[in-house]
């Protein structure tokens, strides 16, 4: 008889098991054949009425009813979790080409750029970074540098005075005379002097009213022309490229003597010709020289004791050789279409 | 100066040395050639013809009929020049040929008659209308009697000449003529130069008898010398010397005042001619001008002068302007006959403020200004002498009647030989330094470790030993000099703390979102004086000649060109932007003429605070998100705590929304929304800015890090919302709360901020976060309890603060 009623409890209890299609169907046939008050349970509480033989038998029977049913549940539980995690995941399926949500940050202007990568370079090399007003007195900007008023270099259309000895400085070289003075004739000098510059210009694509200069000098025991070029051969290849190579040709500043001009190997062509070189196969970059006697002297040093040399750059005309750029007014005007494409310069 | 290749064959052979190369090597050694041009390029087909005969064109009165020999043959070739006739031999472009501008020409019928090719002028050989002589200018070109017909014509107009354009420095002046430059290309080539001494033959008849010469400063006059020409004939001066000036751009007159300019040109000496009939006495005169003394130049102009100006008078009157121009009233006309040389040296530095004021540089006054060779003055005049008798049929009377120093002599240099090298970094041989030099024709000569180098007076820029190193450095090439690197002592070098701190500001602000732009300093008046971040009592700095009222002044504030910057933008519909920019202002200092410089951080921003995107709307830029960006600066450079912030009512902008920034006590800067009247003056939708002065903010760079020790116990967090009246600035609360939690308040966060129908009209709630904390242990709640009470009673005293319920 019981033996009847388990077989059919048990047929019952996996059908309703394997038709489950949630947890909590499957919660609810756990609680209805396995619970405390279920059949199965019922059925071992009567096995006191059973005969000795029965027993056994009964008993037997319905510890395996039971530990089929729980298997079967298991099962079954696994099976429901793994798909209720698969519709999970289906459900938070998203479309991951959608665009991420980003920080867009500033970019650093060009010129900003090409000034920190020169300073570092010459932070490397040993040269520090000094800077000076950029409203100075005539005599650093002129007199401390060999010229003196009246030099034919030197014409005050180009500049903007404020009096007659005040004025916008036009380069940079005032901070050498001032940087010199301040080390009272002990070299050595070592410095780099990056900056803003105004000179009397129309603003057209070529020609700018203010723009950078980053001015370079070094003061000390027996330094040499030879020497000078191999500072500015690191600088080219640093700047425009390991297969640069530099050559330097004689020019004319008054606070430099011997004073050169430097060319670089364009960098586009590599020599053979093109538009960037103007077919010569070389791109002038800088001005540097000797540092003049006059000039040594005049800011406390002994020419007869310390030599030195200078040289002076435009940011401006590396960055428009560099990239291509056509105008010297984008870097004023400050379009962010143009300032954005420097990003990673 | 423009050199003719063809021309500086008279002094050094190039046999070998195209005008590529030479003009490479020039410039290789020191002086630009800044273009090479080839006048006859593109000309083909050119010839010498000779018309026969020329009759009118049956059909056209301004059209002639000529037949041309050609040497081959004689063809028919319509021409409508009004100065052709027969006999004249002339450049002929034949059927085929290729004229200026790359016009070929071809056979052709005008009016019924054929033309067999073009007889040219010389502005169709491509000749420089404003050099043509005025006798040519308006018809065809036509040759001296001595150029053979039928044979290639561009020889004969010097077309198949090269022109180097040497860009000439202060240092070069020595080769603005072409003795200094066949001296140069001599040194260049290590070949020799050829030079002839001017032959004059002299009357019997003195000059002195009819001119003496007064100088009444020799300091600004060191030579004055003048020659007496007479029977002079002025016509046109000879083809091969017409086409050598026009070569170098100057435009041929006659034969008197193309002589003088030739001479110029070869000697580098500025010389002048008088008409001696109208000079007006028998006596030069060089004295400075009175003060307000007049003159009638050549060029018509009546010029007033000042008691610097050097003047030739001729005792009473002035005849020209020393150097710089001749007077009208003793031009030589086409009637003059009798002519008055000037060869002289005057102070540059005079004739450039004299050039300078009067707004004429000249060819002469040019090269009294960067110098002339001394020695060559006397040469110069003789030269002139000698064409003038050989072109200008002249008698040239005996010697020159001078005043001042006839000659200079040589500058001795003395240095050690070897400090050539040192200073090159060269190893060059005592032999190769002194045959470089002698290549520049200077004399050498050694004693033991000295070498005694005299320098001509023509190399006036040669003056120190450093000047001679850079003689032997160029002429031997710097391309020869090996690079090394600096033995000296090796220097430490590192960013100063400013400059570190400075960097960290643009890497924040960029990290912000904001981009780094550049403005100008100068900008006009009206924007210079505005937007300072501490008042200004004096007017902005400006400058004595601004090239335009946009640039006339310096700025005390870099947001009105900020401002400006994003009214660029807001035109290109681009409404959302961020911008910073660190650089100088100008601050006036009383009675200084130079402004004080302080380096600033200015910012700007406008529109949205991010972009719309598929996910939902976009935030407008507040104030709130501006002055975040300040803090986050002031956070990350650890000044926090130091700064603090007050309203302010600055003038353009809002009076409501815009806080003085104050570090310790001191204005350092400003944040805040833009006034509305100033953004519907630039077109700009809400926007914000902020200044701060970097000087005061990172001057001695960044404070240092002092580290903490982790928390080893729990914090314990209480929150209190503070009923207050609306005007109590939270800033306020934010300072008692702090005061009276210390030393347990661990960190203070306001959370909320709450105005509406749960508190009174005047008031408002403001919802604080505090952390407790103490280092050393677990606080107990009495404890905590204890100090937040004391907050809450210290609130209520202060601002009557009441807990929210
Ligand atoms: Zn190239």
């Amino acid at each position: 008889m019981l033996k009847e009623k388990l077989l059919e409890l048990r047929q019952q209890a996996l059908s309703t098991i394997d038709s489950a299609d949630e947890l909590k169907a499957l919660q609810e046939a756990h609680v209805r054949f396995l619970g405390k008050k279920g059949p199965i349970t019922e059925i071992l509480k009567g096995m006191g009425k059973l005969s000795k033989e029965e027993r056994p038998v009964v008993g037997q029977l319905a510890n395996e009813v039971r530990q089929l049913i729980t298997a079967r549940i298991e099962e079954k539980r696994a099976d429901l979790e793994a798909r209720q995690l698969e519709m999970k995941l289906e459900s938070e399926k998203i479309d991951v080409t959608l665009p991420g949500r980003k920080t867009a940050p500033g970019s650093h202007h060009l010129l900003a750029s090409i000034i920190r990568e020169v300073e570092d370079l010459f932070i490397g090399l040993g040269f520090s970074i000094e800077e000076g007003p950029e409203v100075e007195q005539d005599y650093y900007n002129f007199e401390a540098l060999n010229l003196p008023k009246d030099h034919p270099a030197r014409d005050m259309q180009d500049s903007f005075y404020i009096t007659d000895d005040i004025l916008m400085r036009t380069h940079t070289s005032p901070v050498q005379a001032r940087t010199l003075e301040k080390h009272k004739g002990v070299g050595p000098v070592k410095v780099i002097c990056p900056g803003k510059v105004y000179r009397r210009d129309n603003d057209d694509a070529t020609h700018s009213h203010q723009f950078m200069q980053i001015e370079g000098l070094y003061v000390d025991h027996k330094v040499r022309l030879s020497d000078l070029k191999g500072i500015l051969t690191v600088f080219a290849k640093h700047m425009f490229g390991a297969d640069r190579e530099i050559r330097l040709r004689p020019s004319f500043f008054p606070f430099t003597e011997p004073s050169v001009e430097m060319d670089i190997s364009c960098f586009r062509c590599g020599g053979h010709g093109c538009n960037v070189c103007k077919g010569t196969g070389w791109i002038e970059i800088l001005g540097a020289g000797m540092v003049h006697p006059n000039v040594l002297r005049m800011s406390g040093f002994d020419p007869g004791e310390y030599t030195g040399f200078a040289f002076g750059m435009g940011p401006e005309r590396i960055a428009m050789l560099k990239y291509g750029i056509e105008d010297i007014r984008h870097f004023y005007t400050d379009d962010i279409r143009f300032l954005k494409q420097f990003y990673r310069a | 100066m423009l050199v003719s290749y063809n021309w500086l064959q008279d002094y050094v052979d190039l046999d070998g040395i195209t005008p590529e190369d030479l003009a490479n090597k020039i410039t290789n050694a020191g002086i630009e050639v800044e273009h090479l041009n080839y006048p006859g390029e593109g000309l083909k087909g050119i010839v010498v013809g000779k018309v026969e005969s020329c009759t009118q064109h049956p059909e056209a009165e301004k059209l002639n009929l000529c037949q041309v020999n050609l040497g081959s043959e004689t063809v028919q070739i319509v021409c409508g020049a009004p100065n052709v006739a027969a006999g004249q031999k002339v450049p002929v472009a034949t059927v085929g040929a290729r004229i200026a501008g790359n016009v070929k020409i071809k056979r052709a019928k005008l009016r019924g008659e054929v033309s067999n090719g073009m007889i040219c002028s010389l502005d169709e050989l491509g000749f420089d209308h404003n050099y043509v002589p005025k006798e040519y200018a308006d018809g065809i070109y036509v040759f001296d009697d001595e150029v053979p017909v039928g044979t290639d014509a561009l020889p004969f107009l010097n077309l198949d000449d090269a022109l180097l354009e040497l860009d000439i420095l202060v240092n070069s002046a020595h080769c603005m003529n072409m003795i200094g430059v066949a001296y140069e290309v001599s040194a260049i080539l290590d070949r020799p130069i050829h030079l002839t001494k001017p032959q004059v033959e002299e009357a019997d008849q003195r000059a002195s008898e009819n001119i003496q010469v007064v100088i009444a400063d020799p300091k600004k006059v060191p030579y004055y010398g003048a020659r007496l020409l007479t029977g002079i004939n002025v016509k046109p001066s000879p083809r091969w010397m017409q086409l050598r000036l026009i070569a170098a751009g100057v435009r041929p007159i006659n034969n008197v005042v193309d002589i003088s300019n030739y001479v110029m040109l070869e000697y580098g000496q500025p010389l002048h001619t008088f008409d001696y009939d109208q000079f007006g006495s028998k006596r030069v005169l060089v004295r400075n001008a009175g003060e307000n003394e007049e003159i009638t130049t050549l060029d018509g102009q009546l010029r007033k002068l000042t008691n610097e100006d050097l003047l030739i008078t001729n005792g009473e009157k002035g005849v020209a302007v020393a150097g710089v121009m001749g007077g009208e009233n003793t031009e030589v006309s086409a009637a003059t006959k009798n002519v008055l040389l000037e060869a002289a040296v005057f102070d540059s530095i005079s004739i450039r403020r004299t050039a300078a004021k009067l707004q004429l540089r000249s060819d002469a006054s040019s090269r009294y200004e960067k110098g002339i060779d001394r020695n060559r003055v006397v040469s110069a005049a003789d030269r002139a002498a000698e064409l003038l008798a050989k072109f200008a049929d002249a008698t040239v009377l005996r010697g020159v009647v001078d005043a001042g120093e006839r000659t200079v002599p040589d500058r001795a240099i003395t240095m050690p030989w070897q400090k050539i090298n040192q200073v090159l970094g060269a190893e060059l041989t005592l032999e190769e330094i002194t045959g470089t030099l002698k290549r520049l024709h200077f004399s050498v000569e050694t004693e033991g470790c000295a070498m005694h180098v005299s320098v001509p007076a023509r190399r006036f820029d040669v003056t120190i030993p450093e000047d001679l190193v850079e003689e032997v450095g160029r002429v031997y090439g710097y391309n020869h000099i090996k690079a090394t690197l600096p033995e000296g002592t090796s220097a430490h070098a590192a960013l100063t703390p400013y400059q570190k701190a400075r960097r960290r500001v643009e890497v924040l602000m960029e990290g912000t979102g904001l981009s780094q732009v550049y403005t100008y300093s100068l900008t006009t008046k009206e924007s210079a004086a505005s937007y300072a971040v501490r008042n200004q009592e004096a007017a902005p700095t400006q400058v004595i000649w601004p090239m335009s009222e946009e640039h006339a002044a310096l700025r005390q504030s870099m947001i009105p060109q900020l401002i400006n910057v994003v009214h660029y933008h807001l035109n290109r519909q681009m409404p959302n932007v961020k911008f910073y920019e660190i650089g100088k202002v100008f601050l006036p200092v009383a009675g200084e003429a130079r402004p004080a410089e302080e380096e600033h951080l200015a910012g700007i921003i406008t529109g949205q605070r991010n972009e719309r995107t598929w996910e939902g709307e976009a935030n407008a830029v507040d104030f709130f998100s501006v002055k975040g960006i300040v803090e986050t600066l002031f956070d990350a450079l650890g000044v926090s705590s130091q700064v603090s912030y007050r309203p302010s009512n600055r003038s353009g902008m809002h009076p409501g929304q815009t806080a003085d920034i104050l570090r310790n006590g001191d204005v350092i800067g400003y944040v805040g929304a833009l006034h509305p009247g100033v953004e519907k003056d630039n077109d700009l939708n809400k926007t914000f800015v902020f200044e701060v002065a970097l000087d005061a903010l990172i001057r001695h760079g960044e404070p240092g890090i002092t580290y903490q020790g982790l928390p080893r116990f729990p914090s314990t967090t209480r929150d209190i919302a503070l009923v207050v009246k609306r005007k109590t600035a939270a800033s306020d609360l934010d300072r008692v709360i702090r005061k009276n939690g210390a030393p347990l308040l661990h960190s203070l966060r306001l959370f909320d901020v709450y105005e509406g129908p749960h508190v009174a009209d005047d008031e408002k709630s403001l919802a604080f976060s505090l952390v407790y904390q103490d280092p050393e242990r677990t606080l107990t709640d009495d404890e905590v309890n204890a100090v937040h009470e004391k907050i809450i009673k210290a609130c209520a005293d202060e601002f009557g603060a009441e807990l929210r319920g």
